[in-house]
Formats: C-alpha cells, sequence, structure tokens
C-alpha cells in the first residue's frame, strides 16, 4: 500500500452513521443540557446504550483501525462534546485497565459494558488532585496493603474525574485511581487501582462548573479507607527501581502509555468541535451571499477569506496529524511523539477557530441563539486536559531533542 | 485504507534523492548562493538520476510514471537540500510536463527528446508578473490572434534561466481565458534581464519582457482554461513539497545547535523558550507535509485538487517562513551571519507567497 488518503469503506459508512446520530440525537439537545448543568440527559444515555454503541448495523469491516474510532470521536463531538463525554462507556478507565491489566482484569472489570442487558455505567479515571495535575507524579493518594484482609486501603481526594459521578455510583461501573505505595519512591511506586462504583469509602463530593462541556460530570472524588481487593491493582504490586527500559512494568509508565491511545481520540474530538464551529461560519457566511474563494489571488482576497482558510488549513492539518498517530497504533508503532504532535495541534487549533467564528460572527456568534459561543467554551478543554498545551509540547521537545525529562522539565 | 507508510517504490525514491541531496546538494548549497551559478557538474548528475524524464510519458522516451505524490516526495527531499538548487534541479520539468501534457505533436518532437537526451537542458516557466496585484488566473501579458498564429505581449518575471535552455512555456490571457505557450528563448522580441531578488539567490532568474513576440500556431498548447488551472495546481504542489523539505532543514539546524550552544552553564535547548520553539516547528512541518501529500493525492486521482490545494499552499507559505524566521532567532546574532544557513533559509522561504510555476510534479 502507498501512502493514502482514502479512508476503507467501513470508515466512510460509520463517519455518514455517527454524523447522522449526532444530527439526531445530540444537537437537538446540546443546548438544553448546556444549560441544565449537571442534569443526567436521560434520553441520549439511554439510545447510547441500547442502541448507539453497537455501531452502524450491517456496516462493512473497516480495515482503518483506529482511525475509524477517531472519525467515530469527530463525528459526535460535532454533534456535542459534552454528550459525547457523557456516553455510558468505559472512557479513560477503559483505556487504563486495556493498557495496564491483566488478560482477567480486562475480562473482569469490562465485562458489564459488553453484557446486552442491565443499565448503563460508566467507567473513568482519577490522576488528577488539587496539588498535582501535569506533575502526575507529585499526586499524594495513598494505596496501603493489608494482609490480613488481602486489601488495598486507598485515601485521598482526587478532583476533575470526567464522568467520574456515574462511575463512582452506579453500580457496574469503575473508576481507576491512581494512588503511591510509597511516597518517597516517586513514580514507581504509583499504581493504578479499580474501584467499582459503590465501593464503600469512595465518596461523590460534586460536580464542577464549568466553563464548556457541561453535560459531563467533572467529578471530585474522597476516598477515606477505601478497600479494594488485591487484584484490583493492575499490574504488579512491586516498587522496582526506576528503569525506563524495562516494559515488564506496567505501573507509572503503562498508565502514561495510555496517553499514547487517548490523545489521538481527544484529538479527533477536538477537531470535531472545530469543525462544527467552523462548518457553521462558512454556511452562515453563504446564507449572507458571501462564498469563500478558493482561487482569488492573494491581494483580493477578503480578511475573512484569509481567515476562514488559514481555519480550514489548521483544521485539516491537526486531523492529518491524528490520522497518522492513530495509524501508527493500527501498526504497533511506538506513537509517543505523533500523539502529543497530534493534540498539541489540535487543541490549540481549535481552541483559535472556535474563537475566531465567534469574533467573525460578532452579536450572532456572541449570542446564545446559536450554539457558536457553545462551541467557542466546548473547544478550551482540548487544549488543557490529557496534557496541557505545554505539556505536549514537552514531551515533542524531548523527543525531538532526544532528551529526558530529567533534562527538560 | 487511510496509510502513510510510503511504498516501497516511494521509499526508494524518498532514499535515493535523500542520498543525492546530502552528498551532492547540500556541500554546494552556500557556495551556489552567493555565486548564482548552479555547478554544471551537479545538474548533469540530477539529470542521471532521471527525476524529470521519469514521469514523462512513455511514448515519448519518458518512464511513463507521472504522480504528483512521488513528485512531491522528490521536491521535498531535493528541498531539504537546498531550495535554489531544487528548483534548478526539477527546471526541465517546467517545459517537460507541459508539453507532455498538452503539446501538439510538432511541439513533442521538437521539445521531449532534447529533455531526455544525455545532457541535462533546463527548462522555463513564466507564469508569475512583476505587479502586486498580480492574479495568476488573468494575467497581464496577452495573447492576440494572428493569421494562424498569436502574438504575445508581456512582462514576467521570476522565470528560472539556466544556462543551455532552449525553451520557455508563457502563460498569457487570451481574451479573458489562460493560453500557454512553447516558444524558443531566443524568439525575437523576447528580452530576458537577469533579476536579483532577495532569495533564491542559486537559481539564475530572469524578468522577461515580451514584445511584439510571435507564436507560430503550434506554439500554443492544446489546453483549456481549466487545464492550465491544474497545471498551477500541480506547480503549487511541487513548491510547497520543496519548501516543507527547506523547513526541515531549518528546523534540523536549529535543533542540533541548540542542543551544542551553552548560556548561563547549559544547553539553550534545555530552555522552554526555546525547546517549545522547536516543538512548534515540527507539528507544524509535520502538519504542512500532511496537507501536501493529501492534496497531491488528490491530484493523482484526479479528484478536483484546488480547495486542498489551496490549504496546503497556504499552510505552507506560513509555516515556512515561521519555522525559517525562527530558526534564525535560535541562532541569536549567528543567525544573522551568512556562515550559517538559517539566514539563507529564511531568504528563500520568505518568497512562497510569490511562486508560481517554479516547478512542476
Ligand atoms: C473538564 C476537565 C476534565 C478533566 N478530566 C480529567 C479526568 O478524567 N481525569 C483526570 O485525572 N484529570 C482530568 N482533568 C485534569 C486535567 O488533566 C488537568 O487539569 C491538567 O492536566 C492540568 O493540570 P492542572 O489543572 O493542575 O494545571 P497545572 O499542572 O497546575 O498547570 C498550570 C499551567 O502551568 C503549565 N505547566 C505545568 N507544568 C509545566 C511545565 N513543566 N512546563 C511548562 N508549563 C507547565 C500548564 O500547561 C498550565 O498552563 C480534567 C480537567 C478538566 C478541567
Amino acid at each position: 500500500m502507498p501512502i493514502s488518503f482514502e479512508p476503507s469503506e467501513g470508515s466512510l459508512v460509520a463517519q455518514a452513521h455517527y454524523r447522522k446520530v449526532a444530527l439526531e440525537q445530540m444537537r437537538p439537545i446540546s443546548r438544553r443540557y448546556d444549560v441544565e448543568e449537571h442534569a443526567l440527559p436521560r434520553e441520549w444515555v439511554d439510545y447510547w446504550w441500547k442502541e448507539g454503541r453497537w455501531g452502524a448495523k450491517g456496516a462493512p469491516a473497516s480495515n482503518d483501525g483506529f482511525i475509524t474510532v477517531c472519525l467515530q470521536a469527530e463525528q459526535l463531538c460535532w454533534g456535542d462534546a459534552g454528550l459525547y463525554l457523557r456516553m455510558p462507556t468505559p472512557a479513560l478507565g477503559g483505556s487504563a485497565v486495556g493498557a495496564a491489566g491483566t488478560k482477567e482484569q480486562q475480562a473482569k472489570f469490562m465485562a458489564g459494558f459488553r453484557a446486552l442487558e442491565g443499565q448503563p455505567i460508566w467507567g473513568a479515571m482519577a490522576i488528577t488532585e488539587p496539588q498535582a495535575g501535569s506533575d502526575a507524579a507529585a499526586i499524594e493518594t495513598t494505596a496501603e496493603y493489608d494482609p490480613a484482609t488481602e486489601e488495598w486501603i486507598l485515601n485521598g481526594t482526587k478532583i476533575f474525574c470526567t464522568a467520574g459521578e456515574g462511575a463512582s455510583t452506579v453500580p457496574g461501573g469503575f473508576v481507576v485511581v491512581w494512588a503511591t505505595l510509597d511516597k518517597s519512591a516517586g513514580r514507581a511506586a504509583i499504581k493504578s487501582f479499580v474501584v467499582p462504583a459503590g465501593t464503600k469509602g469512595m465518596e461523590l463530593i460534586g460536580c464542577e462548573k464549568k466553563l464548556g462541556i457541561r453535560a459531563s460530570d467533572t467529578a471530585t472524588l474522597r476516598f477515606e479507607n477505601c478497600r479494594v481487593p488485591k487484584d484490583n491493582l493492575l499490574g504488579r504490586a512491586e516498587v522496582k527501581k526506576q528503569d525506563p527500559t524495562r516494559t515488564g512494568d506496567k505501573g507509572f509508565m503503562g498508565a502514561m502509555a495510555t496517553y499514547d491511545a487517548s490523545r489521538p481520540i481527544v484529538a479527533a474530538m477536538a477537531t470535531g468541535v472545530g469543525r462544527a464551529s467552523l462548518e457553521f461560519l462558512i454556511e452562515e457566511l453563504a446564507r449572507q451571499g458571501i462564498q469563500i474563494r478558493y482561487d482569488a489571488p492573494p491581494r483580493e482576497r477578503t480578511a475573512i477569506e484569509k481567515d476562514v482558510v488559514e481555519m480550514e488549513a489548521d483544521l485539516q492539518a491537526a486531523r492529518l496529524l491524528t490520522w497518522r498517530a492513530a495509524w501508527m497504533m493500527n501498526k504497533g508503532k511506538p506513537n509517543n511523539l505523533e500523539a502529543s504532535m497530534a493534540k498539541a495541534k489540535a487543541g490549540l487549533a481549535v481552541t483559535k477557530i472556535t474563537q475566531k467564528a465567534v469574533q467573525i460572527l460578532g452579536p450572532i456568534g456572541y449570542s446564545k441563539k446559536l450554539l457558536v459561543e457553545k462551541w467557542m467554551r466546548d473547544a478550551k478543554i482540548n487544549d488543557i486536559y490529557e496534557g496541557t498545551q505545554q505539556i505536549n509540547q514537552l514531551i515533542v521537545a524531548r523527543r525531538i531533542l532526544d532528551y529526558s525529562s530529567a533534562v527538560l522539565r | 485504507m487511510i496509510d502513510f507508510e510510503p511504498s516501497e517504490e516511494q521509499a526508494l525514491i524518498i532514499e535515493t534523492v535523500h542520498q543525492f541531496a546530502e552528498n551532492e546538494v547540500r556541500p554546494r548549497s552556500r557556495e551556489t548562493d552567493e555565486s548564482g551559478k548552479p555547478p554544471p557538474a551537479l545538474l548533469s548528475a540530477a539529470h542521471e538520476l532521471g527525476l524529470v524524464a521519469n514521469g514523462l510519458p512513455e511514448a515519448d522516451g519518458g518512464g511513463g510514471a507521472r504522480s504528483a505524490l512521488a513528485g512531491a516526495l522528490i521536491a521535498e527531499e531535493l528541498g531539504w537540500g537546498d531550495m535554489s538548487l531544487a528548483f534548478a534541479i526539477l527546471s526541465p520539468s517546467l517545459v517537460g510536463f507541459p508539453v507532455a501534457d498538452h503539446g501538439t505533436a510538432e511541439l513533442r518532437k521538437q521539445i521531449l527528446p532534447g529533455l531526455l537526451g544525455p545532457d541535462f537542458v533546463p527548462g522555463a516557466l513564466a507564469i508569475v508578473e512583476p505587479r502586486f496585484d498580480f492574479d495568476v488566473y488573468h494575467p497581464h501579458t496577452t495573447a492576440k490572434r494572428d493569421g494562424d498564429g498569436w502574438i504575445l505581449d508581456g512582462r514576467k518575471c521570476l522565470v528560472p534561466w539556466l544556462e543551455g535552455g532552449r525553451h520557455v512555456v508563457v502563460f498569457a490571457a487570451e481574451n479573458d481565458a489562460l493560453a500557454a505557450f512553447a516558444l524558443p528563448r531566443d524568439a525575437k522580441g523576447l528580452v530576458a534581464t537577469p533579476e536579483q531578488n532577495l532569495g533564491l539567490c542559486g537559481l539564475p532568474t530572469v524578468e522577461l519582457v515580451l514584445e511584439s513576440v510571435r507564436a507560430p500556431a503550434a506554439a500554443r498548447l492544446d489546453a483549456s482554461d481549466a487545464d492550465l488551472r491544474r497545471l498551477i495546481e500541480r506547480g503549487r504542489i511541487a513548491i510547497a513539497a520543496t519548501a516543507v523539505g527547506t523547513a526541515r532543514a531549518a528546523f534540523e539546524v536549529a535543533r542540533d545547535y541548540a542542543k551544542q550552544r551553552e548560556t548561563f552553564g547549559q544547553p539553550i535547548a534545555t530552555r522552554q523558550a526555546i525547546a517549545f520553539k522547536l516543538a512548534d516547528m515540527a507539528i507544524e512541518i509535520d502538519g504542512a507535509r500532511l496537507l501536501v501529500w493529501e492534496a497531491a493525492s488528490a491530484i493523482d486521482r484526479g479528484d478536483d485538487a484546488a480547495r486542498l490545494v489551496r490549504l496546503a499552499q497556504d499552510q505552507t507559505a506560513r509555516v515556512g517562513l515561521a519555522v525559517a524566521d525562527s530558526a534564525v532567532q535560535i541562532f541569536g546574532g549567528h543567525g544573522y551571519i551568512r556562515d550559517y544557513l538559517p539566514e539563507m533559509h529564511l531568504r528563500n522561504l520568505a518568497g512562497l507567497g510569490s511562486f508560481e510555476g517554479l516547478a512542476l510534479v
């Protein structure tokens, strides 16, 4: 196969399918759940659980693998990024179990999400703490082993946990919690634990009020002598001297590796929001009789044409970088650099694109009658979570300079 | 299926041209920028690789493997070697591809064998005009009917004019539509004056005045306005790909320098202000390259590529200049000195907004 930009038939079918889902199931309730900030979007959650999660009926298999997943994320976030994050799925919790868990752990914890029956359930991942965001190794939540009961005891507070409300309270779901076995041992002592919803000692403190993605529950969780079985630790319990060349220990490094899979998805989500805004802008301009001319000579291009073409180019560059990072996963190639490139580009590009759309449309863009202002609010998070712009720049810089995190921090 | 892996054939192209760029082009880069004379031996050596010949039709004796994407891969590696020399090496494409695509039988016989012979025969394409409101699709150069031929009048600039060239393809407006003519460089009424520009100093170019130049019937390419627009798009991809290569070169030289240059007891690359600049350069270069590849693929599929080409062209112009400027900045005062390469990359990449038809894929 030479270099090719043609999605497989399966990808195209999925793309069309999820666009329809976005248009019919998400857009009509987009504003409502932006306004009713902490309400559960019942109709959407039920739709996803009963139908949405099974994908397009009779669709041909896609050869694009992970790229198809990105196309799905892009389309659904074109619909509504907040509702996307509220879907009953294992989400980042699932990625963590997939990346660091054993086969048995995967089978056990994911079972509920594959069941045909039952109520909607959620997964989540809780790393961030009040004093530790970008610097994930600075977390202070502790895990202590109780040999008498063969249980881990978790103590600490997690903030900003996406889908944390559903994952911590609805039986069948789970939260993957990062904690340290020994604060003095640094990264090597950081492990992740599956805490099933409703476990005693895990308390939902509340949900944040946010700039955007308001349909998404961003929870604060407190762990007070929260006990989970021994086997809920993902990976191994030993605290090894740090040796990044070793692949056996899937502790901190394994957990960080989940980002290589999740950053392309976040980049795709970002692209979806950016495209919603940009598509609307171009359509609205057309309604006002303004067509973007792609062949106008440089001196005759209007300011709007220049802006729009630049926005389109940035968005497309972000999308292609995302596909490349996803494609590398299909091939089993290490994509740490490319995943961060995609995330950094997409996060910033859509932040700017959605802000520009508000500016160009003036009072219409600023008004809550339309969704343009909402997309600007929804877009910004993509430059913050899953590694801020700066953190992803750091990762890219370390890779291209061949520097360790000790040299470039 | 979406795929970012070059095929074996594509990988071989990249590898071959990269080697050539590294071993032959790079070492002559700075001296050519200063002298303005691409070394003939280098051009001959490049000719032997058959980079343009390979894309000419089999019926005319070429390799029959024309591909915009392959052309972009070639152009990037050459541009990585040196932008001026890349355009010099690819200049036979400027006559070869338009004539192969749209030339009359007589024109093909007259021109193509020369390009496919043992010697390097440079080509020339006259599209750009020396005016700030230049519109590539509506040139001020005119072609007026005269008997069974045409009379051309106007003024062109940024026309590559290497020693030994025999023909130049001129874009003109015939009424309101684009038309193109392949003329001998010594046609009566054609006056070429060497140019000096901010960049591309290693590529001899001329300002071309056409004063009642007579073009016989056979000189006119049998190409519609739409055909010529496609040709312009192919040129934009060639130039954008070259620029991606040059930007990559600027990035690499800045990256290496930043790791070795120490201030306040530490390599400057360990400072975020520098490291993040480098990260952004790397990200934007990769993004621009993918846009170029996507547009080139669309051309190869025969799709309407106008929009994608425009995105790739604009993004590359923006990214290329920003990357080169960052490279100069990372070198500090040394970046301003001609002993180092960043200032040359900056001068070369600053012209992207004005370049049209300096190479074709
Ligand atoms: C809506 C929402 C949902 C979230 N979902 C989750 C979730 O599901 N699970 C989870 O664990 N977390 C989640 N997060 C947390 C998110 O990942 C963090 O907020 C993010 O990593 C940044 O951490 P911080 O807020 O502590 O900022 P800080 O780390 O304090 O950073 C502040 C600023 O300093 C910059 N900075 C930090 N370090 C450096 C450095 N070394 N060099 C240069 N600049 C630097 C940052 O880029 C940023 O601009 C979520 C956050 C939000 C807002």
